[in-house]
């Protein structure tokens, strides 16, 4: 069996923890504006669909230089959080949670909007004629048809997020303990003499817990397919 | 009773296309005929209340749906209205059970009238309560469907050509279901079709739309028969017969029916002899002879009548009506080759040939039948 520093398990650990509550945290508000994108037709729309995916494009220490700017001590949300709610964001884990709920965010959408788009909107006025009001409709039949694409999307954003490395370190550096997630702690391990076996270790893992949240995305999916019957 | 008066722009379609309709009925299945494209699912989904009128106003059992003019308008879920989509639509996340639940769960306490159990048991669904709508068979999930619109105890039921995506077997287990639904449960239905045969059988009014406009309308033998609807072409046009059960032949499955004019035959038991029904008669199935056929001939049904009246067209074809003995008439589609060939005119007799499998029956009991239509809008034919 592979042994396992103190160190290499605070690593390990801390990147089950940012993508965990990266993914739970933006899963959300990426539904809302899965929702918005797919079923709203209003000014803007496009430039709200051009934001989201900028991430997907822009190169990651971009976006964590811009996730400094905004979200630093001095910046104009960082500033905010900070003063009023105790939040802060830069050099803390929360941070990297953060960067790697953006970089993720652009994946977990367009899943989501695309199981959304495949749902026949008559179902929805057929429950409108039943009786149901938006918000049940909503919770009884659009989100239970889109679960498929909700389950891929967070999947999707959490391997994403997992293995966020540009914007994380530019934003909140690579502080062992708080900030050195998987893909920092396999950068570093490259960069001192003999720390190839560390980066092997590392990596091995790495690649056992995307393989395991494959499976798990695929059996999901299998099972929801298997209870609406449609092919997601 | 249904009150519908509305106008909308549509913008599909070339040089855009305009809905302007306006009906209303008593009897207990209204059907809105037509060609694809002629208005009838517009009209039915502002009924439903998904799309709104550009003006107008809807009514239904003294409720106000929709009155442009007043400013109302109910959404879809305050409306009451059970529909019935063409391809079932069942929730596919939920078992049959859930589907059938769903309008329950939001109608009000006090109006939930329809009972589970007899809409289960006369729609024969037991069995398939705890199943997937995956699972089912196309005629199953039509009945579900059906279900699942009258256990939302609705004013009014709408059926989106629920039987169109169906084959012939399946329509003809499901239609007799409908017609029971008429009679038991009295929930008033509008029924949406371009299938005459369902529309003579289950409606005692039909409004036919023919491009966005009210063609013509009133009881089915009225309206497939005599008058010349635009929006009916000449292999919609239908009689209507009254004829009474005389006896079930089982040598050939076939019971002999009585009408003052001849004896038709139809296919399979027709019920008790004394049975009073209404046979529907497809123009297209109706052949012509001056003479009386001779007695060696496949053809079993021949009635004899007076020519009412002809009306050749500009085309090939000629609509004869036909008088018959008791008070019926009868329409046959010829050709205008034909007509001349018989060498026939208004006054002279005529033996009208049926082919028997063309014959369709319905019951006369159940106050919505076309011919005998106490509560229909339209004036008593004949």
């Amino acid at each position: 069996m592979v042994e396992f520093s103190a160190e290499e398990w605070t690593a390990i650990l801390l990147s089950l923890r940012v993508a965990g509550v990266a993914t739970l945290t933006s899963l959300p508000v990426a539904i809302l504006v899965a929702v918005v994108l797919a079923r709203g037709r209003f000014p803007g729309r496009a430039l709200l669909d051009g934001l989201i995916h900028l991430p997907l494009v822009l190169p990651p220490v971009v976006t964590g230089y811009l996730l400094l700017v905004l979200f630093g001590r001095r910046g104009v949300f960082g500033a905010f959080l900070a003063d009023h709610l105790g939040i802060v964001l830069s050099f803390r884990w929360t941070g990297a949670a953060l960067a790697a709920a953006v970089m993720g965010f652009p994946l977990m959408v367009r899943a989501i909007r695309l199981s959304l788009e495949g749902i026949d909107p008559r179902l929805e006025s057929a429950a409108g004629t039943l009786g149901a009001g938006r918000v049940a409709t909503f919770f009884l039949v659009t989100l239970p048809l889109a679960l498929p694409g909700i389950v891929v999307g967070a999947i999707l954003a959490f391997a994403k997020a997992l293995g966020e490395f540009g914007a994380t370190i530019t934003f909140v550096s690579s502080i062992p303990g708080e900030t050195r997630t998987l893909a920092a702690a396999i950068y570093a391990a490259t960069q001192v003499p003999g720390g190839d076996a560390q980066a092997f270790r590392l990596t091995l893992v790495s690649v056992v817990i995307a393989l395991i949240a494959l499976v798990v995305s695929e059996a999901l999916q299998a099972r929801a397919r298997r209870q609406t019957g449609l092919i997601a | 009773m249904i009150r519908f008066e509305a106008d909308r722009r549509l913008a599909t379609g070339e040089g855009g296309f305009r809905l302007e309709a306006r009906f209303e009925s008593t009897a207990a299945v209204t059907a809105l005929f037509g060609a694809s494209g002629a208005g009838k699912t517009t009209a039915m989904r502002m009924i439903a209340g998904l799309i709104r009128p550009d003006r107008g106003r809807i009514e239904v059992d003294g409720q106000v749906l929709v009155d442009t003019e007043r400013g109302v308008f109910l959404p879809p879920r305050r409306r009451r209205i059970g529909l019935v989509f063409q391809d079932a639509l069942l929730f596919p996340h939920m078992s049959v059970r859930a589907n059938l639940m769903f309008g329950r769960w939001f109608a009000p306490r006090d109006s939930r009238a329809v009972p589970f159990e007899p809409v289960v048991a006369t729609l024969g669904i037991g069995s398939l309560l705890g199943r997937r709508p995956a699972s089912l068979s196309g005629g199953e999930r039509q009945r579900v469907a059906i279900g699942r619109a009258l256990l939302s105890s609705p004013r009014l039921l709408l059926m989106d050509e629920p039987l169109a995506a169906l084959d012939r077997p399946r329509k003809l287990e499901i239609l007799p279901l409908i017609e029971r639904l008429r009679d038991e449960f009295a929930i008033p239905i509008v029924y949406v079709s371009h299938a005459v045969e369902e529309v003579a059988r289950l409606a005692g009014h039909v409004v036919v739309l023919d491009r966005g406009r009210i063609a013509g309308e009133g009881p089915p033998d009225r309206v497939f028969g005599l008058a010349a609807t635009a929006g009916v072409d000449r292999f919609d046009l239908v009689s209507v017969l009254a004829g009474r059960v005389d006896a079930y032949e089982p040598a050939y499955g076939l019971t002999r029916i009585v009408h003052p004019a001849g004896t038709l035959w139809l296919p399979g038991p027709a019920g008790e002899p004394g049975r009073e029904l209404a046979i529907v008669v497809r123009a297209t199935d109706v052949t012509l002879a001056a003479e009386p056929p001779p007695a060696r001939m496949s053809v079993r049904s021949v009635l004899a009548g007076t020519i009412a009246a002809l009306h050749p067209t500009d085309q090939a074809l000629a609509r004869v009506e036909i008088a018959l003995p008791g008070g019926g008439t009868l329409v046959a589609s010829v050709t205008r080759m034909g007509l001349a060939a018989l060498g026939l005119g208004p006054g002279d007799t005529v033996h009208a040939l049926v082919k028997t499998v063309s014959l369709d029956e319905r019951p006369m009991a159940g106050g919505s039948a076309a011919v005998a239509a106490p509560g229909s809008a339209g004036a008593a034919p004949g």
